[in-house]
C-alpha cells in the first residue's frame, strides 16, 4: 500500500502496532483540517510491525503523550521534503490532562474541575500513578 | 513563609517529625507555656465523614493553645449536602480560618484542598488512603512508651489490606533503622502490593503470618486493627478466622513484659475488655498523645513553635 510522503509536516514513526488510534485520540488529531494518514501494521525491521501517522502540517505536538505511549516512538519534522529534525522521546515525569484515574474512590471522580494528573512511579515498569489517590494507572 | 501542609506522612522528614515529637513532649511537660500561643487564631475542622477522636482531638488541641475552632462534623450539615464541591468549600473556609483540618471519604481530597487555598491543610483521613496525624500519634506513643523508634519488632495485626493507619505506620517506621515487621492477617487481608514493594526495597526483615500466637513472644509492639465482616468474600471464612484476630489475656501469655499494645480505635471486639487493665495496653494513652502531637502540628504549620517577641 502506498501513502504519499509528507512535503511539509510531521511523521510519527515507530509507533507500536495497534497504538496509532490511541495516539490519534489523545492528540486530538480529529480536530485538524489538514490531511492525516494513519498507517497500521507497516513492515518494521526492528519490531516486525509498526504504525505510522503522517500529518500534512507542522503543528505543536504534546510529546508527553507520545513518550507515555512508547518512548521509542520517533517524531520526524519535514520541511519542503527535507527532514529538518528528528525528535527522540523520553518517558515524561508527569502527565497532565491525558489519561483519567479509574479509582472510584478518587476525588477526581466527583470534582468536575480537576485536571487528572499522574506521576511516573516506576520507570522500569513504565508505571504511572494518580497524584491524588496514588492508584496505579491501568489501561 | 512557604505554606506547609500535611497530606501524607512523607511530607515531613524524619528530622521534622522528631522536632514535632520533641515539641509535643515539651507541651506535655509545660502546658502553661503554650496555653495562649494561638490566641486569635482559628482552626476549621471540616469533617465530611464522622469521627470521634480525630476531630475532637484537633478541637481540644486548638483550644488548649488558646485558639478558636469552627467547622462541621458531617457533610449533611455543610453545603456539600447541596452538591458544593470540595474546591469551593475550601476556597470559602480559607477566608475564615488560619488553618484547616479535614476528613473526606474521597481519596486525594486534601491535596485538592491544598491547591485551592493559602492556609495550611491537615489531612484528617481521606478514604482508605492516608491518615498522617494518626501516624504521628502512633509514633509519639511508641517514642514515649519505648524510648525509641528504631530496633523494634513491630507486629501489625488484623485487616492489613484496607487499614490506612497500618500502611502509614509501616511507611513511617521504615525510615528508622533496624526495625523488623511481622504482618499478622488472614491471606485475604494482607498488605497491598505497594507496601510489600516498599518493604522489599527498604531491605528490612519482614514476614507474613496468619496467627498472632505464632509470633507473640517476639513482639515489642502489637498494633491491632479490626477485621471487618464486610471485607470477606464469604461468611464461612469470616467465622473461621475472626477469633484468630481477637486479642485476649490468654494469647498475651507468651508476650514480652515490655510489649506495648496499640490500636487506632474505635475498637469493637478485637481487643477483649480484660486486656484494658494490663499495663501493656496503651491504646487510651495513644488517644491522649493524639491531642499533644496535634498541638505540636498546629504550631509547626502556623510557624508558631517559638514564642513571639
Amino acid at each position: 500500500m502506498n501513502v504519499d510522503g509528507v512535503s511539509t509536516g510531521i511523521v510519527i514513526d515507530h509507533i507500536p502496532a495497534g497504538k496509532s488510534m490511541e495516539i490519534y485520540r489523545l492528540l486530538h488529531l480529529e480536530k485538524l483540517t489538514c490531511s492525516v494518514a494513519i498507517v497500521q501494521n507497516a513492515q518494521s525491521r526492528k519490531r516486525g510491525k509498526k504504525d505510522i501517522i503522517k500529518i500534512d502540517e507542522n503543528i505543536t505536538l504534546n510529546l508527553d503523550v507520545l513518550g507515555f505511549i512508547d518512548p521509542d516512538i520517533t517524531v520526524n519534522m519535514i520541511q519542503d521534503g527535507q527532514l529538518t529534525k528528528k525528535k527522540h522521546l523520553e518517558l515524561p515525569e508527569t502527565l497532565t490532562g491525558v489519561i483519567r484515574c479509574k479509582n472510584p474512590r478518587c476525588i477526581t471522580t466527583v470534582e468536575q474541575e480537576i485536571v487528572h494528573a499522574f506521576k511516573l512511579t516506576d520507570r522500569e515498569k513504565r508505571q504511572y500513578s494518580c497524584i491524588y489517590c496514588d492508584t496505579a494507572y491501568t489501561e | 513563609m512557604e505554606i506547609r501542609n500535611l497530606i501524607s506522612i512523607t511530607d515531613f522528614s524524619i528530622e521534622e517529625i522528631d522536632r514535632m515529637m520533641d515539641l509535643a513532649e515539651d507541651i506535655i511537660q509545660n502546658p502553661e507555656t503554650y496555653q495562649h500561643r494561638c490566641a486569635g487564631k482559628k482552626l476549621a475542622t471540616l469533617f465530611f465523614e464522622p469521627s470521634t477522636r480525630t476531630r475532637l482531638s484537633f478541637e481540644a488541641a486548638m483550644m488548649e493553645l488558646g485558639g478558636n475552632v469552627l467547622g462541621f462534623s458531617s457533610s449533611d450539615s455543610s453545603s456539600a449536602a447541596k452538591g458544593e464541591s470540595v474546591s469551593d468549600t475550601i476556597r470559602t473556609v480559607g477566608c475564615y480560618a488560619d488553618i484547616i483540618a479535614m476528613r473526606h471519604p474521597k481519596e486525594g481530597a486534601p491535596l485538592i484542598a491544598a491547591q485551592r487555598t493559602t492556609v495550611p491543610i491537615i489531612n484528617g483521613g481521606d478514604g482508605g488512603h492516608h491518615h498522617p496525624t494518626q501516624t504521628l500519634t502512633d509514633l509519639l506513643t511508641i517514642k514515649r512508651e519505648k524510648g525509641r523508634l528504631d530496633h523494634l519488632t513491630v507486629g501489625l495485626c488484623g485487616d492489613l489490606q484496607f487499614g490506612r493507619t497500618v500502611h502509614s505506620l509501616i511507611e513511617a517506621m521504615l525510615r528508622y533503622p533496624e526495625n523488623r515487621f511481622i504482618l499478622i492477617s488472614p491471606e485475604e487481608l494482607r498488605v497491598p502490593a505497594y507496601i510489600r514493594d516498599l518493604l522489599w526495597a527498604a531491605g528490612v526483615e519482614w514476614k507474613q503470618v496468619e496467627h498472632m500466637e505464632q509470633v507473640m513472644d517476639q513482639l515489642d509492639i502489637l498494633y491491632m486493627t479490626r477485621v471487618q465482616r464486610e471485607r470477606f468474600f464469604n461468611e464461612q471464612d469470616y467465622i473461621r478466622l475472626k477469633d484468630s484476630y481477637i486479642l485476649d489475656m490468654n494469647k498475651l501469655k507468651p508476650a514480652k513484659k515490655d510489649l506495648i499494645i496499640l490500636h487506632p480505635l474505635p475498637r469493637v471486639n478485637e481487643i477483649s475488655i480484660e486486656v484494658d487493665d494490663d499495663p501493656r495496653a496503651c491504646y487510651f494513652t495513644q488517644a491522649l498523645c493524639g491531642k499533644y502531637i496535634r498541638m505540636a502540628l498546629i504550631l509547626t504549620l502556623l510557624d508558631m513553635t517559638k514564642e513571639a517577641n
